[in-house]
């Protein structure tokens, strides 16, 4: 905010506030971003990063406060009043119409007049334009569906940028990426960047903060913690900002100590409902005492993995566990049988799998295990014991608010998985798979969730782990197994390889490929 | 987001859906020309003010719980029952059968036969339904709605060309031996100086249906069964993640369900008619969508929602007995009970929910 520049700025909010019924989403916002930079704002699950820049594209109203757009005052009551003056938005879920070709997508909303073809034909001179201009190169007559999700992206942005948009806002835009994707994401918006566009980057990516934004604002609870320089700030400063309190963002531990062979998966394949092969014959063993990585961009058969070990759908081939072959299709394939033998599974989706939202925590701590002994005499559940031991559980985990009556969705993301990884642990499992252990947690709740894991791991048991964020995967893992396309590309030693090693092969190159 | 404290959702929002619905039977009762105030206070008078009325608001209750407890169970694993209607249809036969074909020394044995017959019959027309959802996917509304009118023209066959005494223009079985006639209130009740319940049909399968509810309420919430029940009803995914089959427990669900619905055919059939008729199902398997739905699928609420409905029956009938009121605004009148306790629901929720959301924010 230098008094001494003498352009506006481009974007400048003014004592933001807003409230979703007694939820202050927004309290008092003021920020203020140069022309020609890039603006990070960063900060938890609910810090309200969403809700102020729905409200500056027009999708909320706020309740107090005002948008200043180029140094004049700009009333945003809708979305197309965001787009007249000047802001585009690249949703984290992609707004394309799948069967449209690029070129169909990008007018779609922007005709001129009421026949197409003068349009397309408009746009298509104008696609070449922006094309050469930002190097955002797309076959503008491809079907979208067939893009990879990175061109996707960039059709998104080109729709943005057909549309005049000086202002471009990215909402958490890597997280569907392979690395090298993203890497060419952030060349285009260092591109976009230096021709003059503004660019607001949502993210809870402490590296992207740090190696592509000029400024970066932190939110927490609703309220804008800080703006500063990235220049003159670290990650570890920016997540206490986040936090509110100190974080450690390395995981503390000491080389694995791996065992026998405690699950060992041998010729998998999955078909899924649709008839497509999702797994396709990998063989994979996980020792006791250390934890395997699988990485891998999301959809390239992880899930399914997963989920077959799980009993959560049916597969082919052989899996052992302890040197016990367990059967894969068939009544003795489903999840009450792989607890029997001692598997734990936190699965990847906490919302819609591990968690019954609008049950009460303690009836949530036993899910999957309701037919225990211990908490079962003949047809009937001793609800008394369960509450009890929730209560406790919770203490343990440090489960906040430690209130096992509490529906399972009043609990923030970062709690609600605590509560799952509860209830798996403390089965005192042999094998212990967890699928994205940190998606929609909190950084303060990471912190917890990597050493619970990493406890399990020295106290002898196996992990599986599944994660999309390959910097998870890489601080975590002991050993790294990447998947592409249902088959493993290749196992490496967490200590001894990196992220552009790991990001090569997610993306289908192999080692001789790359040599 | 829960702004609502559990007391209002349960007590305040059907309270003020009644109040409304009543000030719009209260406006169409002055628009035939009948003062709505004398009209309610026959209603009252005429089902809760005499033990004759109570014998009539406790019979229609007692098909109403059962037909509610249904749709509640059958509502908890998120599958819609709308076939209470066929399945107390069949399980009239049932009972019928039982009553008719095995010679019962005494009614508390017959009893017991009829229970189980009825629940059984009442099952096994829900059976088909269930298995067709769970294996093949069909929608559970659409069959047991089909069902429902399979059921009548089944009814109507039996009772035709099998169960007809010859010689009968009626189409009903002959009656039950008298060793199968269940004690009605007014027998349990009435003394020789006081006869209390004179010729209501009211009669011992309300306690049935009162014991039904407990147990339903055990069911739901005391059982492995009922929170594998609850647990698929909420989230498939999560239940096919916790080893919970989501075909078994469609069809279980749906067998209870069934059961319940075919329970009150008990009542009519055994208690009231003493006799198979054509009739004797009278829609209370509809209004046993209303009672679930505005007793918030609790044992508990269905009874009470089930006692409001009897009122509403007895009312209605005593109010076409003495007034000009015709018989299709008394059913205009309990529609539009259903419809405010039930499909206008949010009409109150939400206004609700802003006000305990402002008095919540005032507070701090």
């Amino acid at each position: 905010m230098a008094a001494s520049n003498t352009q506006p700025p481009a974007i400048e909010l003014r004592g933001i506030s807003k409230a979703f019924g007694p939820v202050q989403a927004n309290k008092d916002i003021s920020i203020s971003v140069r022309p020609g930079s890039i603006h990070g704002i960063i900060g938890e699950n609910g810090a309200g990063k969403s809700t102020l820049m729905s409200i500056l594209y027009g999708f909320y109203k706020a309740d107090k406060g005002e948008v200043w757009i180029n140094g004049t005052k700009t009333d945003i009551p809708d979305s197309q009043a965001a787009i007249a003056s000047g802001i585009g938005m690249v949703f984290q879920h992609f707004k394309l119409v799948e069967n449209f070709t690029v070129l169909e997508n990008i007018v779609l909303g922007a005709e001129d007049g009421g026949l197409l073809r003068p349009s397309l034909a408009k746009a298509r001179g104008e696609l070449e334009h922006l094309a050469k201009e930002y190097e955002l190169n797309v076959d503008p007559d491809a079907v979208t569906e067939n893009l990879s999700v990175g061109h996707q992206q960039r059709v998104e942005i080109l729709k943005a940028l057909y549309r005049q948009a000086q202002i471009l806002i990215l909402d958490e835009p890597t997280g569907v990426l392979t690395p090298s994707e993203a890497d060419q994401l952030f060349r285009i918006l260092d591109r976009l960047r230096s021709e003059g566009k503004t660019i607001v980057l949502i993210t809870h990516k402490l590296r992207e903060i740090m190696e592509y934004t000029d400024t970066v604002s932190v939110m927490r609870r609703g309220e804008m913690t800080a703006t500063v320089k990235t220049a003159e700030t670290n990650p570890e400063h920016l997540a206490e900002l986040m936090v509110g309190r100190k974080v450690l963002l390395r995981v503390d531990k000491t080389p694995a100590q791996p065992g026998k062979p405690i699950l060992e998966v041998e010729k998998l394949r999955v078909v899924d409902g649709n008839g497509v092969e999702r797994v396709k014959g990998i063989d994979l063993t996980v020792r006791a005492g250390e934890i395997v990585g699988i990485a891998g961009v999301a959809g390239n058969g992880q899930s399914e993995l997963l989920e077959v070990l799980g009993g959560m759908r049916p597969g082919e081939g052989t899996v052992r566990l302890n040197g016990k072959e367990l059967p894969l299709t068939g009544s003795g394939s489903d999840g009450r049988a792989r607890r029997a033998v001692h598997i734990a599974h936190v699965p990847e989706d906490r919302h819609r799998e591990a968690l019954i939202m609008n049950f009460s925590a303690w009836e949530n701590a036993v899910f999957g295990y309701h037919h225990d002994a211990r908490w079962t005499s003949g047809p009937f559940i001793k609800n008394a014991a369960i509450l009890e031991e929730a209560h406790q559980m919770m203490g343990r985990f440090d489960v906040r608010p430690p209130n096992p009556r509490l529906a399972a969705k009043s609990f923030s993301g970062g709690n609600q998985q605590k509560i799952v990884l509860a209830r798996e642990i403390e089965r005192n499992p042999d094998l212990l798979m967890i699928g994205q252990p940190t998606r929609g947690v909190d950084i303060g709740a990471i912190e917890f969730i990597h050493q619970q894991i990493v406890a399990l791991r020295d106290q002898g048991k196996a992990i599986l782990l599944v994660s999309v964020e390959l910097e998870e995967i890489l601080s975590l893992a002991d050993r790294v197994a990447v998947m592409f396309d249902g088959h493993i590309m290749g196992e490496r030693d967490a200590a001894a390889t990196d992220e552009r090693e790991l990001g090569l092969l997610m993306a289908g190159v192999t080692g001789e490929d790359a040599a | 987001m829960r702004t609502l404290p559990h007391w209002a959702d349960v007590v305040l929002i059907p309270l003020i859906s009644l109040l409304l619905a009543g000030l719009l039977s209260a406006l169409v009762v002055l628009a035939i020309g009948e003062n709505p105030w004398a009209a309610f206070k026959l209603m009252v008078e005429g089902s809760l003010m005499r033990s004759a009325g109570w014998g009539y608001t406790l019979y229609y209750a007692t098909n109403f719980i059962f037909t509610g407890l249904a749709v509640a169970i059958a509502f908890h694993a998120r599958l819609f029952n709308i076939g209470g209607e066929g399945q107390a249809i069949v399980a009239g036969l049932g009972v019928a059968l039982v009553c008719l074909y095995i010679p019962w020394p005494h009614w508390s044995i017959a009893l017991v036969g009829a229970t189980v017959a009825a629940g059984l019959f009442g099952a096994l027309w829900a059976f088909i339904p269930a298995y067709l959802q769970a294996e093949r996917g069909s929608h559970i509304v659409i069959t047991t709605i089909m069902f429902n009118f399979i059921a009548a023209a089944l009814l109507n066959y039996v009772l035709v060309n099998l169960l007809r005494p010859t010689g009968a223009m009626d189409p009903a079985s002959g009656p039950f031996p008298d060793a199968t006639n269940l004690p009605t209130f007014q027998a349990m009740f009435s003394t020789a100086e006081t006869p209390l319940f004179r010729g209501a049909p009211a009669n011992v399968t309300f306690f049935l249906a009162l014991l039904a509810c407990v147990l339903v309420w055990l069911l739901i919430w005391r059982t492995k069964l009922g929170y594998e029940i609850r647990s698929f009803g909420q989230s498939e995914t999560a239940a096919n993640y916790a080893g919970i089959h989501p075909k078994r427990t469609i069809v279980i669900a749906m067998l209870i369900s069934g059961a319940l619905a075919g329970l009150m055919s008990i009542n009519t059939t055994m208690g009231e008619a003493e006799r198979l008729v054509l009739n004797s199902v009278e829609g209370a398997g509809f209004i046993g969508i209303a009672v679930a739905l505005m007793g918030r699928n609790h044992p508990f609420g269905v009874l009470l929602a089930a006692l409001l409905f009897g009122f509403l029956y007895q009312g209605g009938a005593e109010l076409a007995l003495w007034t000009d009121i015709p018989r299709e605004l008394i059913v205009v009148i309990q529609a539009l009970v259903i419809m405010f306790t039930g499909a206008l629901d949010n009409m109150v929720r939400m206004p609700l929910e802003s006000l305990f959301a402002m008095m919540r924010r005032g507070n701090t």
